[in-house]
């Protein structure tokens, strides 16, 4: 079999484990409760009482939605199936490790793309508009696929408990969030607040939504799809390659 | 079976951390071969069995599955395999297990909805097939796991403990259903600790102890090669001490099983002899008296124990 058909062969797969994956786990009760519920509240507690606009909070709050759901599930489903042993099944079927970290990947991605919605016709309802919609869809697909990405980062240690990869997950999440321009707008941080703010994906994700509903981004849109496209590459090349020595070590 | 070898392990080591869990081992499967693979816990088995399926790579050697290096995407299509501690998705049916994996083997849909109606009906599972896996009792889930493995129709076959803790039916039908594609020309490849069933199923077993293997060869072969262990079962009307029978002439060991007692020596003739005046002296009246010839159990005894002295 050649390199091209074998990669074709591997996609497919990974479209298999990625339907599998949403047919199990994106189901379940957590994934609501962590995913889009929690964000909403989170958001709420930090924005009700201040003066902001809808189109600030609109573009916040996906930018956090979208963070919250594509990385609410990659972490564990690793640790999930090494706990009720079907993944030893699935690393003994012609898969490579890689196939299925990308169908976990790719599960993750398209729950956070199609849950993103939500905020985004609740904000059209409210009146806001997208100035430019192809940029603002493009974004929201990549920052999904980017933190699907990071998420499955998250279950890199060969840990078989959830609960643990959450925790790791949680260390993470919290302080992103807090840094990236989500509560206090970019150009209202403090220089060394900015600084920090540029190691986050989250940051140019909010940035790219405030450009695009606010009409007012802070950095170029150009460097801000650099960014997460790099931030994408980073995460997918740690996943494939750590999962790949770390997958064993769960059996 | 013929002649050529589908399974080729040379000089495989794997060590997990300092713990040498297979040493150096070499041996072939030959096509259509039904092959045993027999050990304590802890020997070794499932590690070799999960270097050949591509769940584990090994620290230094090489395995050949017909041809295609052990745990490559080709040789995992020719595999089939049934893990030790495996499961199927309990959130999803018997049928949507089946159908998961003929996609996972790249299987037309057509021919995987033949081939999986085929399979549970072969094990008994047709009419539960879409009832969530969660409601399977332990076997029927084996049984799944089982047509799981088979759902690509492969040729070689990996089996890890299939019958373990299962019901008399299940483990039954399991045999029957290895026996079954043996026949047909699948090669098996098997690890067990039941030595009644690798004696029924095998052409041949591999004893493996601390990831050593001490010997390959046909069951009968094994058993033959510890001819100085045979032995006489008896029991008797009343309860005895086992250290009276210890104590007589050409007796090497006793063993107590169940209400009875089974002595081994070199010579089962002057065993019996021995028994019947040893029952007279004490007026004991026997109620069963056999000459037993050495099982693969025996086989496997006298040889892991054997390992266990030479270190």
């Amino acid at each position: 079999m050649s390199n091209i058909a074998l990669l074709g062969q591997q996609i497919r797969r990974a479209m298999v484990i990625a339907r599998k994956d949403i047919r199990i786990y994106y189901s379940k009760g957590p994934v609501i409760i962590f995913g889009v519920l929690f964000p909403v509240f989170l958001f709420l507690s930090f924005t009700i009482g201040r003066q902001m606009s809808v189109e600030f909070m609109i573009s916040g709050l996906l930018s956090m939605i979208l963070f919250f759901t594509a990385t609410s599930i990659s972490p564990i489903v690793v640790p999930w199936e090494a706990q009720a042993k079907t993944l030893e099944r699935l690393m003994s079927s012609p898969l490579r490790i890689e196939t299925i970290i990308a169908g976990d990947i790719l599960a993750s991605f398209a729950f956070g793309t199609a849950i993103v919605f939500v905020p985004v016709i609740i904000g059209i309802i409210m009146g806001i508009t997208i100035s430019n919609p192809v940029i603002f869809i493009l974004a929201m697909i990549l920052g999904s696929l980017c933190f699907a990405s990071l998420g499955n980062v998250f279950s890199i240690p060969p840990t078989n408990l959830p609960s643990t990869v959450n925790m790791i997950a949680a260390v993470v999440k919290f302080p992103v969030v807090f840094i990236s321009g989500i509560f206090i707008p970019l150009n209202e941080l403090p220089l060394w607040g900015q600084v920090i703010s540029y190691i986050s994906p989250l940051t140019y994700l909010t940035d790219i939504a405030r450009n695009c509903i606010q009409k007012q981004g802070y950095l170029p849109i150009a460097l801000d799809f650099a960014a997460i496209i790099a931030f994408t590459v980073i995460f997918l090349v740690v996943a494939m390659n750590l999962h790949s020595r770390t997958m064993p070590k769960r059996i | 079976m013929n002649n050529t070898a589908i399974i080729e392990i040379h000089n495989l080591t794997k060590y997990y951390g300092t713990l040498l869990a297979v040493n150096n081992i070499s041996f072939e499967v030959k096509e259509g071969e039904f092959f045993g693979f027999l050990g304590p816990n802890g020997a070794g088995k499932t590690t070799t069995i999960r270097i050949l399926t591509g769940i584990i790579k090994a620290d230094s050697g090489s395995a050949f599955i017909k041809g295609f290096s052990a745990g490559s995407i080709n040789a995992k299509q020719l595999s089939g395999v049934l893990p030790e501690m495996a499961n199927a998705y309990t959130d999803l049916s018997g049928w949507d297990n089946l159908i998961l994996m003929a996609d996972l083997y790249g299987i037309p849909a057509n021919k995987a909805k033949n081939r999986s109606e085929q399979l549970l009906e072969s094990l008994g599972l047709l009419e539960r097939k879409n009832s969530l896996v969660n409601t399977y009792s332990k076997g029927m889930k084996q049984r799944l796991i089982l047509s799981m493995a088979l759902i690509s129709d492969p040729l070689v076959i990996f089996l890890d403990e299939p019958t373990s803790g299962l019901d008399v039916q299940s483990a039954r039908m399991i045999n029957t259903m290895l026996r079954n594609l043996n026949d047909q020309g699948k090669t098996i490849f098997l690890t067990t600790h039941d030595m009644d069933e690798a004696n029924q199923l095998c052409d041949r077993v591999s004893i493996i102890n601390k990831g050593k293997i001490l010997a390959i060869d046909a069951p009968q072969k094994l058993r033959m090669a510890i001819s100085s262990r045979h032995s006489v079962e008896v029991s008797f009307s009343d309860l005895i001490s086992s250290e009276g029978l210890k104590q007589l002439p050409f007796v090497n060991e006793v063993r107590k099983t169940g209400d009875k007692y089974r002595l081994y020596g070199d010579s089962p003739g002057e065993l019996v002899t021995q028994i019947v005046n040893y029952s007279s002296t004490l007026g004991l009246h026997i109620i069963s008296l056999n000459i037993l010839s050495p099982s693969l159990e025996d086989a496997f005894v006298a040889l892991t124990e054997k390992e266990e002295h030479h270190v």
